[in-house]
């Protein structure tokens, strides 16, 4: 357990580190895209949706459910936004 | 296998890592984005190849969760961005919290560690989901987008925190016996949520995104406590980081700390403190305004929301075109803040296919700003208020903004003399260079694309 928290406690470090200088063209990509990296949830609700009980069930794939259409959508939106900035820069 | 399923879920943690650091270069994020995406689907797969699980419910949730994903991604316009990044992110928040209930429900005498883990995945995602869709509510105009204000709230809010925690306290001692009270927690989180968000302003909109955006991700993380994967605590705490960075950038554009932004409800209680500004509106037609824009030789476009709120964006480009066309150097001042969200103003402009040359920050535009010799305030109001640099009393001051008023001449383009978001008076309006263009931005433009065109074709 003390070996999770320091894995979390990395990860934020890290997290903080790689992501300094962000040009604000990317702000918006970055949020949904990131976003999208939230919805990684999607791994505790697929291990809900098929081990639980009747009840567990049905919250599990709710939890499916709401956690795919954060990774689905926030993955699509966020390309479907940089396909227009690369679009452009061709011209 | 099992191990095969470990080192599966390292691998993603890895791509997660480099598809994020990607996902901030842009010559890079698309591809960044790309891995990342196939990282979640390394994640996915792995898991449902860890054994133990019956299929029949994951499909279905699989398939419904992709079809309404797909079609909202699909079909929202990118002037609706802000408010489908807000319900996306709600949609993460509640699934944190539907995964601690879950987990709660299926073995609910865990330990103090697990509990602990419970709770917090259930709290964050629960204020991350109520908090998201109250935002969606402002931005798409459901909810009115002026704080909210009532007497005693942040003390409300504090005793809601205390009760909480209190709740919290007893679930973790008793987990078992305690589920009416894990429910209530559950319950108190969504309305902690929903007061967190209520008083602040539409201005204030791009902070308040990137913070809950953070939350859902530390609430991921909590979920990855509870199941003690490490893919998600990684993942998690990356947005959680990436969240906060993107959340300090904005109050850097706006020289306010987040404490101010959360509790000092911008807007509703500043509106007495304005001096008396001195000066006088001046008018413009459309028609002069052409005049003078067509004698320029540079000139700056300033974006804002209510370009975003008129659609101009694509009849702006078309205006810059012509002005080119015209021998005139054109380009686009974007302020941070400007807009609803992190880089609004650069999604929008994009999508109308502006060069992404054009686009330059304040801080490069500035320095030439007494050179150019048209700016044209499209919708912005806050992010151009000299005040900001001159008035110490004004609430905006210190903010960095664009110093359209050191151009020449200045049009500012404007349904009427309203304040902007923040509700203060601005100067800029009333100074010898300035001259508004009131009415409809997009149908403003338009007149003046006409004009272009009459002129080339005559």
């Amino acid at each position: 357990m003390i070996l999770l928290l320091f894995i979390f406690v990395l990860a934020i470090f890290l997290g903080l580190e790689l992501i300094t200088k962000v040009p604000s063209q990317l702000h918006t990509p970055l949020m949904s895209g990131s976003n999208a990296i939230s919805g990684i949830t999607i791994v505790g609700a697929l291990i809900a949706a098929g081990t639980g009980g009747t009840f567990g069930t049905v919250l599990g794939t709710l939890a499916v459910i709401f956690a795919t259409i954060n990774v689905v959508g926030g993955y699509l939106v966020t390309d479907r936004m940089l396909a227009m900035f690369k679009g452009k820069r061709k011209d | 296998m099992e191990l095969l399923i470990n080192l599966s879920y390292i691998a993603a943690s890895i791509m997660f890592i480099y598809g994020l650091k990607m996902l901030s270069r842009a010559e890079t994020a698309r591809r960044g984005n790309l891995l990342s995406a196939l990282a979640m689907l390394l994640a996915v797969v792995a898991t449902l190849l860890s054994g133990g699980l019956s299929f029949q419910w994951i499909i279905v949730g699989l398939i419904v969760g992709s079809i309404v994903g797909a079609f909202a991604a699909r079909v929202v316009k990118m002037t609706a961005m802000p408010e489908m990044v807000a319900l996306f992110n709600g949609s993460g928040g509640i699934a944190s919290l539907l995964v601690g209930w879950a987990e709660y429900q299926a073995e609910p005498s865990g330990d103090v560690f697990r509990t602990v883990a419970i709770l917090l995945a259930v709290f964050i995602g629960g204020v991350a989901f109520s908090g998201s869709i109250v935002a969606f509510g402002k931005l798409s105009g459901r909810i009115q987008g002026r704080p909210i204000l009532f007497r005693g709230q942040h003390l409300i809010n504090a005793a809601l925190v205390a009760i909480t925690a209190a709740l919290a306290v007893l679930v973790v001692l008793n987990p078992a016996g305690t589920y009416l009270i894990f429910i209530l927690i559950a319950l108190l989180s969504l309305l902690l949520g929903v007061l967190l968000v209520i008083p602040i302003g539409g201005a204030d909109m791009p902070i308040v995104i990137s913070l809950l955006n953070s939350y859902s991700g530390i609430a991921a993380s909590a979920a990855g406590f509870i199941i003690l994967n490490n893919v998600l605590i990684v993942a998690g705490s990356l947005v959680g980081a990436s969240g906060l960075i993107l959340t300090n950038i904005m109050c850097k554009a706006m020289n306010r700390s987040l404490t101010n932004v959360l509790f000092g409800g911008f807007g509703a209680t500043t509106s007495t403190t304005t001096t008396a500004v001195q000066g006088e509106v001046k008018a413009i037609t459309a028609e002069d305004a052409y005049f003078i824009l067509e004698a320029a030789n540079s000139v700056i476009f300033v974006p804002g929301y209510g370009m975003a709120v008129a659609q101009a964006q694509h009849t702006v480009r078309e205006l810059a075109e012509l002005l080119e066309a015209n021998g005139c150097e054109v380009k686009y001042a974007i302020h941070p803040v400007a807009g609803r969200m992190p880089g609004h103003m650069n999604v929008l402009l994009a999508e109308a296919n502006v060069p992404y040359e054009q686009l330059v920050e304040p801080d490069d535009v500035n320095p030439i700003m007494p050179t150019i010799d048209v700016a044209v305030v499209i919708g912005a109001n806050d992010v151009v208020n000299p005040a900001a640099r001159e008035d110490e009393s004004s609430p905006l001051y210190g903010m960095p903004i664009i110093n359209v008023d050191e151009a020449k001449t200045v049009f500012v383009l404007k349904r009427s003399m309203a304040a902007g978001f923040s509700g203060v008076e601005n100067p800029l309006f009333f100074k010898n260079n300035t001259r508004m263009l009131f009415g409809d931005a997009k149908q403003s433009i338009s007149t003046l694309v006409a004009e272009f065109k009459e002129a080339i074709a005559a």
